[in-house]
């Protein structure tokens, strides 16, 4: 079933005394509930660009997004948010845990834009899903005083916590060294397979896309789709954010 | 519905843990909020402690609003004081009015241990201490015993009492009157001292006591004039009407005057403390927009501050509508208990006892907290929280997500 499909999607912007600058051009992607998909590309080559139109947090400029087979470019802003709340789980390279919060209470705020016995249980849920990630002995701690492999665990406890069935994760390792970045893939990977999301993680580290049952690249705002085995060639230095 | 609910109470959830987490920042910013307020509070309320005091000591010569004076004259002669006294009965009677008094003058010898001075002899009847707010400063004022007492109670001023040497009123200290024939006078009760009141000597008495001493001369001479406090809603067409109903009963050649002493009618309806709330209301806005400025200032800085984090709830699903409410309560919150703060701050202010000694000495009416001068903090408070949280909030719902994410 599918979950997310882009149809021609392009995305330009339009630059003070110059002819516009097309980022995205003619993306095509489907990605099906329950999917893996990676997505690799150089700086500038348009994933941020991207990541706001999958997030639903920008319109395209032509071409046309489909979520549940429904067209979002005409849902209201206030629908638009909540469907976001809702359906689609955001992690961060550099986490971005509300500072000053403990992890628990972190993991609380999106529940906070929950209806309902979602809102009401919040607290409850959020210590299930902490525990899920091993962090059930950390509830209490605050951002900085967590490593950055716990921080990654808070924030995927974070974006899990509404049971979304999308997630988009941009540069999950980028932050961490080689092996928390392994066991943190590895978590996500898990727990999105035993919630049944579909995964969309955005990054440079090509053992990390490898992870993926689907592989893009982004060169230039094209997106195509590329074998796991030339993804791991690409793990060359010169594929960079 | 259940939706709406858990919106509502999850964004005061949102808000508190905002004013928690950020306590010392906007412990710092509110700070500016509730000494405004207190300020604000603090002046109105002082300002009208200090008008308090000045309509009660503007009161207590003219009386309280609205005080009618009746006299009665005569083109043929004299007026008859029982006359006059059993037309303005009638007259007091068919209108049911509570509080009347009449009041006369004259004089007498008194013999002092050091020799025998002229004093002056104020009558008036028991009402005319609630009508003119009037406090004795020793004893008390006249009651109904004092109707009947066989030696005249009096009340003397405190240069009369220091000259007397200041004796305890539980002595029964008494005055002799020197004429005709001599009276001994008891002493009940001393007025508060007075400015430009040295070497005069005032002696004040019930009108039955006077009666009793007064020479028939001394009545004739002195015909009584009668005062009446009424509504001053009823106070115009009651004026007309008396002066008809006592001509009336006097009869033929009888001139009747009523008219209003207190001071509101001879301000002629202008407010008397206009200039006086106008400067109050001044300073008091000029403080407030003072400590709004630096609310809205902070505000501003820490919304910028905090774009990032409004990204990353944005990107939770939170609706710009949510974030806007969210910032606002925050500030409204905030500003309300900081208002509160503040209102509890002016209420030891205008209550201490400093203070009232200093602004609104013998006041007899005065007000625990002046309620108008909370109402105007707390509105204040609400309104500067209300506009300080209005520009960021605005701010806020304007932010991109991802840029503010990698702000």
């Amino acid at each position: 079933m599918t979950l997310l499909r882009l149809e021609q999607v392009t995305r330009s912007v339009q630059l003070p005394d110059a002819s516009p600058l097309e980022i995205l051009k003619g993306v095509d992607l489907e990605v099906n509930v329950g999917d893996h998909v990676s997505i690799v590309g150089r700086s500038g080559s348009g994933k941020s660009t991207l990541l706001n139109l999958l997030g639903l947090l920008d319109n395209p400029t032509s071409g046309e997004i489909f979520f549940d087979d429904e067209p979002v470019r005409h849902l209201r802003s206030g629908k638009r948010d909540r469907k976001r709340g809702s359906d689609i789980g955001f992690i961060f390279q550099q986490f971005n845990l509300l500072p000053g919060r403990t992890a628990l209470e972190n993991v609380v705020t999106p529940l906070l834009y929950a209806p309902g016995a979602q809102f009401w249980r919040r607290t409850s849920l959020a210590k299930e899903m902490l525990d899920r990630v091993g962090l059930s002995a950390r509830m209490d701690s605050m951002p900085d005083k967590l490593s950055g492999g716990e921080q990654q665990r808070v924030a995927i406890a974070r974006a899990l916590v509404r049971r979304p069935r999308l997630i988009l994760a941009d540069e999950p390792t980028g932050a961490l060294d080689i092996e928390t970045g392994e066991s943190v893939m590895a978590l996500l990977d898990e727990v999105a397979e035993q919630s049944g999301a579909a995964l969309i993680t955005i990054t440079h580290d090509a053992n990390v896309a490898a992870l993926a049952r689907r592989h893009y690249r982004l060169d230039s705002g094209v997106l195509s789709p590329v074998d796991v085995t030339k993804v791991l060639e690409l793990a060359a230095p010169e594929v960079t954010l | 519905m259940s939706g709406f609910f858990a919106g509502l109470v999850g964004a005061v959830v949102e808000a508190w843990a905002e004013l928690r987490i950020h306590r010392t920042r906007v412990l710092l910013s509110l700070i500016g909020v509730a000494v405004a307020v207190a300020a604000i509070t603090s002046v109105v309320g002082v300002g009208s402690l200090a008008e308090q005091a000045q309509r009660e000591l503007n009161e207590r010569s003219g009386g309280r609003p609205a005080l009618l004076a009746v006299s009665a004259y005569s083109d043929t002669g004299t007026i008859d004081a029982e006359d006059f006294q059993a037309a303005f009965d009638v007259a007091v009677e068919r209108y049911s009015i509570d509080y009347t008094s009449r009041n006369g003058y004259g004089g007498r010898t008194v013999q002092f241990a050091d020799g025998a001075t002229e004093v002056g002899i104020i009558t008036s009847d028991i009402d005319y201490a609630v009508m003119h707010r009037t406090k004795v400063a020793e004893g008390h004022w006249f009651t109904e015993q004092d109707e009947n007492r066989l030696a005249p109670a009096v009340i003397i001023n405190d240069e009369m009492w220091k000259r007397l040497g200041s004796p305890p009123l539980s002595s029964h200290p008494v005055v002799e009157f020197t004429g005709q024939s001599d009276i001994v006078a008891v002493i009940t009760g001393v007025m508060p001292p007075q400015l430009y009141q040295e070497g005069y000597y005032e002696v004040r008495m019930l009108p039955s006591a006077w009666e009793r001493i007064a020479t028939p001369e001394e009545l004739e001479m002195n015909t009584p004039s009668y005062e009446m406090w009424v509504p001053p809603a009823l106070a115009e067409e009651l004026t007309e009407l008396l002066k008809r109903d006592v001509a009336g009963a006097l009869g033929e050649g009888a001139l009747v005057d009523v008219y209003r002493q207190d001071y509101e009618a001879q301000l002629g309806g202008e407010d008397p403390y206009q200039s006086l709330k106008l400067v109050i209301g001044g300073v008091a806005a000029l403080v407030l927009f003072l400590g709004a400025l630096s609310l809205v200032n902070i505000s501003l800085v820490t919304v910028k501050q905090r774009i990032r984090e409004i990204g990353i709830r944005r990107s939770f699903g939170a609706t710009a509508g949510r974030v806007f409410f969210a910032v606002m309560m925050e500030s409204l919150v905030g500003t309300i208990v900081a208002g509160f703060v503040g209102v509890i701050v002016a209420f030891f202010v205008v209550t201490n006892p400093w203070v009232v000694d200093n602004v609104a000495q013998g006041v007899e009416d005065l007000p625990a907290l002046p309620i108008e001068a909370a109402i105007i903090g707390m509105i204040a408070a609400t309104a500067v929280g209300a506009l300080a949280g209005l520009l960021p909030a605005l701010v806020a719902v304007r932010v991109k997500v991802i840029d503010a994410i990698r702000y």
